[in-house]
């Protein structure tokens, strides 16, 4: 047993300062409050015969005083720790981006090498991670205490969660959100890894194929291609039935859509692409494509995402 | 002039002796009668529900868990939450010493709709014996916050049961705000203007202003919830067309404020004792009694700072967050005015005194860890931790019912017509004080070091707290059986009351102890502000 926590984060220092600081304030009121009330309890107790002198009637000024100090204290608070929230959710752009997918009552990891493991994510030291994460059933919730940051896993949708580990070790998953019987049991490790060790790791676990060539083959058996173009280049009426996007380059990309909106091509507007074409079709297509939704696995879109992620205007193949 | 006051005899009528067929009781409309239905019920709750807790820390002692299966445990906590929550801390003070006292401090006969109130009592025991129903038959594991798609889908267990009880308790909820809000517009004694009136009142005004605007919201909520389960419609559920976040929206938007709803009439009661035992006029009443208002408007607005990690937008969390210190100012000025109401006082100790002086330590501990949460950047840390379940039960818990305990000891002598034993109840207040402490403390330390909520097994670095806690809970559990036993003692043997034990200003004072059915034999009036306390050489003390 111990009673503190490593900071095993980037992030994880800035949280304890504002933490400490919340901790410090607390007991500066708490000796005031409980101070304030022995002293009376004991100088003013009614066998007392110390001298009350006159009751002073006006009492704004005294209210004034503390609700203006309460609001000014709590406004500190309030800017501190929406600074710290807003750059606790900023990943960097060079994080390296894994894929999570919850499911009752498991954590399956897939990483853009194609290496996939259960319940464990293995992490190089010192390098910014993004987590794309959904689930397949309920709400489930990523947290690692000892980096200090959690954040909910839903289903149809896409959360992204960034930390930077700077200490190798293993520290503990947990599902946070309550998901059913077993979610006290959907517990997992971080293994961070210093470099030389995380690449032995990789080598070690490679599937054979990276997690966008196994796009490519879904991306072929699903039919995208008949429209989009064997390697994403798009279509046009001449070279096949339909005229549809190209989507080599898309990725990060900004894109017009039919509402007039520009949008970035992330991670979770391909997706929705995918699964509702219509709600953010690109502007000047006609909608055509079909809702794949209910018919593609998370697990397969998250390849599907990684092959179109992987093809650039340059390299289409 | 006649007098007001009847003196006390033996043999004199009271509402307990007009009447002692159980028809009399069953189909009282007397707010009185209806008040104790109201105690004897909650008190039930209040056990099944603590019967509960301590299943759930029985089982924390050790790291795999001392009840075997996962799913028992997990319907251990959903039961302790929603009977707790529904059934004990958002009805406790209102439907008991609020239906008792609100004519009486108002100098009124009764309610505005007798029979209403009658109604929202069978209500509420419907509710609640469909609930208890769902809950021993099978039970539900998603917790009391019911989030979708859990259950609307996943969950097995009684679900439908479970909701449609606490639906029907709502309608109760309702009818009574609406019976408080009407009363005290129409039925105040002549004199008794609004600023005249007590605080605990303004605080029951308050409070039933967001029983009656905020229930509904959650009986939409629960009502779609049932037939997204029955009939597959897609409103929650993504997988057939629905947002998760959309139920989580709705449910706090009737949950948060129902936190005010639990906490406000607690504050009402503080308001009265500290003065009263002070021989002080409260400090700052237009202050303490516009707190309460704002707070009630507030709470509708700060219903985001349960979903800072939930998937809500960046700005939305802001916005939130802001709110959420804004709604805790009014709570920080009434701690300062009843330490300001302390000061120059002439101060006793009598067991009322001491569950309230309880009530503003804990709850200012709870108040401070709310800071914590309020933080984005520490929330998301602690929150989904025992850090939350700590800081809720200081504030619902620590606070909520020693207010609760504090209003039930000071209208004691009032509401039977005997004194609780004074020494016993010093004695309870001290070990509910101590035990809260050694229950709830230690889950703040477990919380920053990441021990997760509804966790029915946990790793091993976090078996010490857990013990302590758990030991410390068997401390409250002797502090809470405690008055259960002296006050049950008091109703047969206890002393007979005087009309005005404490010596106490307001209304309900100036009539006999227990009270006539009429409530006043004379109407009364109002000529001074409340609070008019004098120095102590005029109080005569009731032994």
């Amino acid at each position: 047993m111990r009673f503190w926590l490593p900071e095993a984060s980037s992030s994880a220092p800035e949280v304890d300062h504002l933490i400490i600081a919340l901790v410090l304030i607390s007991c500066a009121v708490l000796a005031l409050v409980f101070g304030l009330i022995l002293l009376y309890l004991f100088k003013y107790r009614a066998g007392s015969g110390i001298d009350r002198g006159a009751l002073a009637e006006k009492t704004w000024r005294l209210e004034t005083a503390w609700t203006v100090a309460t609001l000014i204290a709590f406004f500190g608070l309030f800017i501190w720790g929406a600074d710290l929230y807003v750059r606790l959710f900023q990943p960097p752009a060079d994080a390296m981006k894994i894929y999570v997918i919850a499911k009752q009552w498991m954590w399956k990891v897939e990483h853009p090498g194609g290496q996939r493991e259960i319940d464990a994510v293995h992490v190089p030291a010192g390098r910014p991670i993004q987590l794309i994460m959904t689930s397949e059933d309920v709400i489930h919730d990523f947290s690692v205490p000892a980096f200090r940051i959690k954040y909910d896993v839903l289903p149809g949708r896409y959360e992204t969660l960034w930390f930077s580990a700077d200490r190798p070790g293993t520290y503990h998953l947990f599902c946070t959100q309550l998901c059913g019987v077993g979610h006290a049991a959907m517990v997992g490790e971080i293994v961070v890894m210093a470099a030389p060790s995380y690449q032995k790791w990789l080598e070690q676990n490679d599937a054979g194929e990276t997690l966008a060539a196994a796009g490519k083959t879904l991306f072929m058996r699903y039919g995208c291609s008949g429209c989009h173009g064997g390697n994403g280049v798009g279509g046009n009426e001449s070279a096949s039935t339909v005229r549809a996007p190209a989507l080599a380059g898309l990725y990060g990309s900004p894109v017009s859509v039919a509402d007039g909106r520009v949008v970035t091509a992330d991670d979770r507007y391909i997706r929705d692409c995918i699964l509702l074409p219509d709600t953010q079709r690109v502007a000047s297509y006609s909608p055509v494509m079909p809702s794949f939704a209910g018919q593609i696995g998370e697990a397969d879109l998250i390849a599907i995402i990684a092959y179109i992620k992987s093809l650039t205007p340059e390299n289409p193949s | 002039m006649t007098m007001a006051v009847l003196e006390v005899g033996e043999e004199r009528s009271s509402y307990l002796t007009d009447g002692v067929t159980l028809r009399s009781w069953l189909l009282t409309t007397d707010h009185k009668r209806i008040g104790l239905l109201y105690l004897g019920s909650i008190t039930l709750f209040f056990f099944v529900g603590g019967a509960a807790a301590a299943l759930v820390r029985y089982n924390l002692i050790v790291p795999e868990g001392m009840i075997a299966s996962a799913e028992t445990y997990n319907r251990l906590f959903t039961l302790h939450g929603v009977v707790m929550v529904w059934f004990f801390l958002i009805p406790a003070v209102p439907v008991t010493i609020g239906n008792f006292m609100v004519p009486l401090m108002l100098g009124a006969r009764d309610l505005a709709f007798p029979k209403l109130n009658l109604f929202s009592w069978y209500l509420f025991i419907v509710g609640g014996a469909v609930t208890l129903y769902a809950l021993f038959v099978g039970g539900v594991d998603t917790g009391w916050t019911f989030y979708t798609p859990l259950s609307s889908d996943y969950a097995k267990g009684h679900v439908v049961a479970t909701v449609v009880g606490i639906f029907i308790a709502g309608f109760s909820s309702i009818a009574t705000g609406l019976n408080f809000i009407v009363t005290i517009h129409r039925l105040r004694a002549p004199g008794m203007t609004w600023y005249r009136m007590p605080v605990f009142l303004w605080s029951l005004y308050a409070t039933s202003v967001i029983l009656v605007l905020a229930t509904p919201v959650l009986a939409m909520t629960l009502l779609l919830l049932a037939f997204e389960r029955i009939f597959h419609i897609g409103v929650f559920d993504p997988a057939v067309g629905g947002d998760p976040l959309l139920f989580q929206h709705l449910f706090w938007f009737y949950s948060h404020p129902a936190v005010y709803v639990m906490i406000l009439p607690g504050f009402g009661v503080i308001s009265e004792i500290i003065p009263a035992f002070s021989r002080k006029r409260l400090f700052g009443y237009a202050f303490v009694v516009w707190c309460s208002i704002s707070i009630a408007v507030v709470s509708f607005l700060v219903w985001g700072h349960h979903m800072f990690v939930a998937g809500t937008s960046l700005y939305s969390a802001l916005v939130f967050s802001i709110l959420s210190y804004m709604v805790s100012v009014p709570s920080a000025i009434k701690v300062f005015n009843w330490i300001g109401t302390m000061h120059k006082g002439f101060i006793r100790f009598d067991a009322p005194m001491l569950y309230a002086l309880g009530f503003i330590g804990l709850f200012t501990m709870g108040g401070l860890t709310g800071l914590f949460v309020a933080a984005l950047g520490a929330d998301v840390h602690l929150t989904q931790t025992y850090f939350v379940v700590a800081h809720f039960h200081y504030v619902m818990v620590g606070g909520m019912v020693s207010a609760f305990f504090a209003g039930l000891h000071y209208w004691w002598p009032k509401i039977t017509g005997r004194m609780y034993p004074e020494m016993w109840g010093r004695g309870g207040a001290l070990i509910i004080f101590i035990g809260f402490n050694l229950t709830f403390f230690p889950q703040f330390i477990l919380g920053y070091l990441g021990m997760p909520r509804r966790y029915h097994a946990y790793p091993p670095e976090f078996q010490v707290l857990n013990v302590l806690s758990s030991a410390g809970a068997t401390i409250l559990a002797v502090g809470y059986l405690l008055p259960l036993a002296y006050l049950t003692w008091s109703l047969f043997r206890g002393d007979r009351a005087p009309a005005n034990p404490w010596g106490a200003t307001g209304l309900e004072w100036r009539t006999a102890s227990p009270p006539p059915t009429e409530n006043f034999v004379v109407t009364p009036e109002v000529t001074e502000p409340p609070y008019s306390y004098s120095p102590p050489e005029a109080i005569e003390r009731h032994v």
